[in-house]
């Protein structure tokens, strides 16, 4: 795949560094460590797959000592409970280790906390201050923050501008400005004002700032599961329960057949039958999904929150940066009759040379571009844009020359609109039909030509969002153009809709009419006014730089404020949905294999006729058995890397996505047990362990 | 093995859901309340039934109120069935003077024809009144199959319905149903049976004359009409102890065809009718296919064991190509494994042939079958529903693999329908196992069987599987009439009936609340040949596996026995 802008802001890729390290060896000894304190039965009653399996566990382990008290033959008791442990510890294991990097993370967020004190203002006329703990601000409370102080807790500026450096929370170091009024008056508790000061009104209560909330989140302190989560524990649930009553109804029906069944035996078909698989990686794939969030430095509410991003039906894209640069660029200069081009050309670039302005830098650059580089003159008077003039321009030696909105331009040299050249109105008609914005020259007073003013669609974001269609994800561009440039814009990016002159009201509208046909939506906002269509949407997700209302409305916080983010946003989500799945059907496709190894070594010895059933040649009885328990050990570790980066996620469309993971993981996990469990059989029979 | 074979079970399948397609259509509309051409006729006596009961049929119920309405109307027929098969001594109508029943066969019968199981733990034709034959057995098998396809209208309507409350209205559903479909279907069946030489007669029998002198009576009974419901209400119990292996029930090779088609016509009919009804013809093709294919492979089964040389035979140096123990000689191997196949494949139970005479594999297909949950295609609408719990658990497990939370039919699949899916299908393995377990080494039930072994071993498990099943064919064998065998049946029966249909609208009235998807190209696609594999996988993997412990020690170690015994020789 391309590198586009739109796939992920490099504040994301430095992010992951930052934020959500890799695995190392400190997060590996402490999950290690983990794993043994959940063997604690209280900490497993939520996963009762890996919690029968600790009952059994300990009855084999019973067993063992029994038998080991009574002198007799005990080798393969000991193993079979040895394993048995093994797939409970293997389970922890999973969970710890996804927890790890989360944990890694919170410690560094914890360093972020502030332990200076804060200058709190307790009379604003006097400007009293009283040296007093971060953690005793309530809100309302109103603190002096200056230059190189830390930024006791979450505020709204009411009084003063600063450059803050978030570093400590979004990893990116370049300071930002904040200020009072409007949408970038929020400040983050841990971020430190670089320079000049603020007067900040408390707005986070002690223990629930965005900091706390952050370390909560990324720690997966108060993890809930999600509702596939639950639906699915259920389901692992049901199948434990019917292979049990398969198991232990085989006590009376194994009695009429003379067969004489060892309830370690038992035990272990029951164990190897449950889908351990699935039930020892199933929080760990939850938690792992939010950590892969966290890497491309988006901060998931709840994972609830990251499941519904997969089942995203529709997106919301603001034009503006998702779609387009965000700065309209001159491409075109056209010349009215009777003006040479070069002329024409030329007269722009006089116009914008004092127009500072990413549009004004854009007509300059054009100049440059065809072989026209200009510079200011000595003594030229910059003319700029006002509300009332709607034009900007330069003034030198009694020459003039304008620029701005066609009308304007028109008004200012009265012009008759009826005596307009016929070839500049075509112009004019043409850039605005094809979405750009036309903006008139003059020179001494005389139109000379037309500016083509485009909003540049990103390169590649066609493509994307063409992947996104085949995965049945309709895109929505909003925008506040009017609807003819909005429908130029949507057509070149190939959005689905757009929606024109949009209001945070019409915003609000379009989600609701959306999720009333049954669809989900995901948008990201950061204005105040974006807070309540944040909270509508399925997917809300504020930027980190947005007002503290979207911050607080939106179900995810991106920290590099980046808007393509919603994208990456419900991959993540998928990748997520997907890997739970995969590994689902690959738990219970392996059943198939240990029947047949294991129902014949329980019966083979009564019954010798059921030898038949041993298709995979297994050396005895018992090394089927012990064979069957190790590879259904050992596949949850083997699993674990799966578990914690995910299956990939390919925008190939669902039936071609279906069948390409049911190949691998649905006939994998067929397949595969069959030859696990002959490999362990020849290595245990081989070592004579069985 | 012969093509001509092969061909006979492929057109006895194939017609089967040929009939069953357009029957469905009309049975859609039957449940939809469309115009159908029947209406000048029984929408009178429609309308009386409700005057009569103070019914409003728009009035819709909630899933607790369905289900509710449904328990109580079952629970009154059980208790009407049960006084008259006790009370029948004293009642008009016995011209054979059959005494009245013992209360565990009153109670095991009772619960057997309202389950629509129809097992029989006694011969009809010297125990059963011709009263008790008609008025209570017969109304039972119109409505018990009547309230089979009502969870089924129930269920298409928690599909259909956009946060909606109800699920429809009981009463209206298993009175229409009967009215508009199985009354006028038997009606036709039952005339073509009386052409082609099924009796049809009030009269207790006929007394002949051997060639010996002596003198034999031979009961007659109303067949035909009571055939055409058994077959086509999927009931399966017959008025003869033999069932259609009996001359008068089944005496051609046509009376086997259209008999045998008749078993699973209206249980494919319901699939097509599910389909039309929540508007998704396309996926419900594909759950016809999976069905259609596993139920054709368990026939093909079936054939290809029963034309094998038996071992035993073999080794007695015997000429034996075909295994004709307990079949018909009128109808050979291939009529009975299509007919054994369809039966179990459907919660049929009648038979053409004895299953248990089958070789060990043929007897453990007919069983298995029967242990996915009687979903090929089941009874009517009950078999259907079963079938989408199915789809939905294999939905569930696979559908998050295209990177969204599961949805089937434009309903996300959720921790409720899940919950009541696992119900739905645990019901089936803990009561066909776990009474199977506890009769295993039970003196008290072990009384009954005839043989010891692993042939033993099938009895008992086959009287489980079928009665929980709600099948109601028999492993011949095993003597039932005793009150052990007799309650722990009727329990099964009971459960393995009521448990999923409360499940199945549990679930229908979760969906209905939910607000219907607009259908996405990102959605698991639920129609097309990967599904069709998807979920055959699911059906023999969370609905089959958990049996081959049970089957391993009953008809698969029989059959390397029998094996094994030859290689001795």
């Amino acid at each position: 795949m391309t590198t586009y802008d739109i796939e992920a802001g490099e504040g994301g890729r430095r992010k992951a560094a930052s934020l959500a390290g890799g695995l190392s060896t400190p997060i590996l000894a402490r999950a290690a460590k983990d794993a043994f304190l959940k063997l604690d039965p209280r900490k497993l009653t939520g996963n009762p797959v890996i919690f029968a399996t600790w009952i059994v566990a300990l009855l084999s382990t019973v067993s063992a000592v029994a038998a080991i008290a009574a002198q007799q033959s005990a080798g393969f008791a000991v193993q079979v409970s040895l394993w048995l442990w093994a797939t409970v510890l293997f389970a922890n294991l999973a969970e710890s280790v996804a927890e790890g990097r989360g944990k890694a993370a919170a410690d560094s967020l914890r360093a972020a906390r502030v332990t200076t004190k804060a200058k709190l203002i307790i009379d604003e006329q006097a400007g009293t201050i009283i040296p007093t703990p971060a953690h005793k601000l309530v809100p309302g409370e109103l603190v002096l923050v200056e230059a190189g102080d830390v930024v006791p807790t979450d505020g709204e500026i009411v009084e003063g501008m600063a450059s803050v450096n978030e570093a400590a929370i979004t990893g990116e170091s370049a300071p930002v400005i904040r200020e009072s009024g409007g949408d970038r008056s929020a400040v983050t508790g841990g971020t430190t004002v670089v320079s000049d000061w603020i007067k900040v009104r408390v707005t986070a209560a002690p223990g629930s700032t965005f900091l706390d909330r952050m370390i909560a989140m990324v720690e997966g302190a108060d993890r809930r599961k999600t509702p596939n989560e639950i639906a699915l524990a259920v389901l692992l649930a049901g199948l434990t329960l019917i292979f049990l009553i398969a198991v232990v109804t085989l006590l009376g029906l194994g009695k009429f057949s003379g067969v004489v069944l060892d309830p370690l035996v038992l035990g272990a078909l029951f164990i190897t039958l449950i889908p351990t698989t699935i039930g020892g990686l199933l929080s760990a794939v939850g938690i792992a999904g939010m950590d892969r969030l966290l890497k491309v430095n988006v901060l998931a509410t709840s994972g609830r929150a990251v499941e519904a991003a997969g089942d995203v039906d529709t997106l919301l894209l603001d034009k503006t940066g998702t779609i387009t640069f965000g700065n309209r660029m001159a491409t075109e200069v056209i010349a009215a009759p009777g003006v040479r081009p070069d002329a024409a050309l030329r007269a722009a670039v006089m116009a914008s040379l004092a127009d500072e302005t990413p549009e004004g830098r854009s007509i300059v650059e054009l100049g440059r571009q065809q072989g026209l580089a200009l510079e200011a003159p000595e003594g030229a008077t910059a003319i700029p844009f006002s509300a009332t003039t709607r034009q900007s321009g330069l003034d030198v030696d009694g020459r003039s020359w304008r620029k701005g909105a066609v009308d304007a331009v028109y008004r200012s040299l009265a012009i008759d609109p009826k005596r307009i050249p016929a070839e500049v109105m075509a112009a004019v008609d043409r850039i605005a039909r094809s979405g750009g914005t036309p903006l008139a020259v003059s020179e001494d007073g005389a139109l000379v030509g037309v500016i083509h003013l485009k909003d540049v669609v990103k390169p590649g974001v066609k493509a994307r969002f063409a992947d996104l269609r085949r995965m049945g994800l309709r895109t929505v561009m909003i925008t506040g153009d009017n609807p003819v440039t909005a429908a130029a814009i949507a057509s070149e990016a190939g959005v689905d809709d757009f929606l024109a002159e949009a209001t945070p009201e019409d915003k609000l509208r379009l989600i609701r009419a959306e999720q009333s046909k049954g669809r989900l939506v995901a948008m990201c906002g950061d204005g105040a006014n974006d807070a309540p269509a944040l909270a509508q949407a399925d997917v809300g997700v504020a930027m980190q730089t947005g007002a503290q209302a979207a911050r607080e409305a939106g179900n995810m916080v991106d920290l590099d404020s980046d808007p393509t983010k919603v994208i990456e946003i419900v991959e993540v989500g998928k990748q997520m949905l997907i890997t739970r799945g995969a590994l689902t059907t690959f738990s219970i496709a392996n059943d198939v294999a240990k029947y047949f190894a294991i129902i014949p070594a329980m019966f083979v010895v009564a019954l010798p006729a059921l030898g038949g059933l041993n298709i995979m040649k297994l050396a005895s009885p018992q090394s089927a058995i012990l064979s069957a328990v190790i590879f259904n050990a050992l596949v949850i570790v083997a699993l674990i890397p799966l578990a914690l980066k995910g299956v990939k996620y390919r925008a190939i469309g669902a039936g071609k996505l279906l069948s390409r993971n049911l190949l691998i993981y649905g006939v994998g996990g067929l397949v595969a047990p069959f030859v696990g469990i002959k490999l362990i059989d020849m290595v245990v029979s081989a070592l004579g362990l069985a | 093995m012969n093509w001509q074979g092969w061909a006979e079970i492929a057109l006895t399948l194939g017609l089967a859901v040929g009939i069953g397609w357009p029957l469905g259509v009309y049975m859609s509309r039957v449940w939809n309340g469309e115009r159908t051409w029947l209406d000048p006729v029984l929408a009178p006596i429609e309308r009386l039934f409700y005057a009569a009961g103070g019914i409003d049929p728009r009035k819709g119920q909630s899933w607790i109120g369905y289900a509710g309405a449904l328990l109580a109307f079952n629970a009154v027929g059980f208790f009407l069935v049960y006084g008259v098969l006790r009370l029948q001594g004293v009642l008009p109508l016995n011209p054979q003077g059959f005494a009245g029943l013992s209360p565990h066969l009153a109670f095991n019968t009772a619960v057997s024809f309202v389950t629509n199981t129809n097992w029989q733990s006694y011969g009809g034709e010297t125990t059963m009144s011709t009263l008790s034959q008609m008025l209570v057995l017969t109304v039972q098998n119109f409505v018990s199959a009547a309230t089979g396809a009502a969870i089924a209208a129930a269920l298409a309507r928690g599909f259909i319905a956009n946060k909606g409350q109800d699920v429809g209205n009981f009463w209206s559903d298993v009175i229409r149903t009967t009215l508009w479909v199985l009354l006028p279907l038997c009606v036709v069946v039952a005339i073509v049976l009386v052409a082609l030489g099924v009796p049809q007669t009030l009269a207790a029998g006929v007394t002949a004359h051997t060639l010996e002198g002596g003198e034999q009576k031979i009961s007659l009974f109303a067949t035909a009409s009571q055939l055409a419901v058994k077959q086509l209400g999927i009931n399966g119990g017959g008025i003869f102890n033999v069932n259609s292996a009996h001359p008068f029930e089944n005496p051609t090779p046509l009376t086997n065809l259209i008999t045998a088609v008749s078993i699973n016509v209206l249980g494919w009919a319901a699939f097509f009718a599910f389909g039309r009804s929540v508007l998704a013809k396309k996926d419900v093709r594909a759950l016809v296919v999976a069905a259609a294919v596993l139920l054709s492979a368990g026939a093909g089964a079936i054939y290809v064991t029963e034309t094998q040389a038996p071992p035993a035979q073999v080794a007695a140096h015997v000429d034996a190509s075909v295994n004709m123990e307990g079949k018909e000689v009128r109808f050979g191997a291939p009529s009975t494994a299509a007919w054994a196949a369809m039966t179990t494949g459907a919660s049929n139970g009648s038979v053409n042939g004895m299953h248990s005479s089958l070789m060990p594999l043929g007897g453990g297909v007919t069983m298995f079958l029967m242990q996915l949950g009687e979903i090929l295609p089941g009874g009517i609408g009950s078999g259907i529903a079963i079938m989408v719990v199915m789809a939905l658990l294999a939905v569930f497990v696979a559908g998050l693999m295209v990177g969204r939370t599961p949805e089937y039919l434009g309903k996300k699949i959720e921790a409720r329908e899940i919950q009541f899916s696992m119900l739905a299908v645990l019901v089936i393995p803990l009561f066909m196992l776990g009474f199977a377990a506890i009769a295993a080494i039970l003196p008290e039930a072990l009384k009954g069987l005839m043989h010891g072994g692993p042939h033993g071993l099938s009895e008992i498990l086959y009287a489980y599987v079928s009665t929980t099943a709600n099948n109601g064919s028999a492993f011949g064998g095993l003597t039932a009439n005793a009150p052990w065998w007799n309650t722990t049946l009727g329990l099964a029966m009971m459960f393995g009936r009521f448990a999923p249909i409360v499940a199945v609208l549990a679930i229908a009235g979760a969906l209905a609340a939910k607000p219907k998807l607009a259908p996405t190209a990102g959605a698991m696609p639920t129609h097309g040949g990967l599904f069709v594999g998807l979920l055959i996988g699911v059906i023999l993997i969370l609905g089959g596996l958990q049996f081959f412990p049970a089957l391993a020690l009953g008809p698969i170690v029989e059959h390397f026995q029998a094996l094994a015994f030859v290689a001795q020789r």
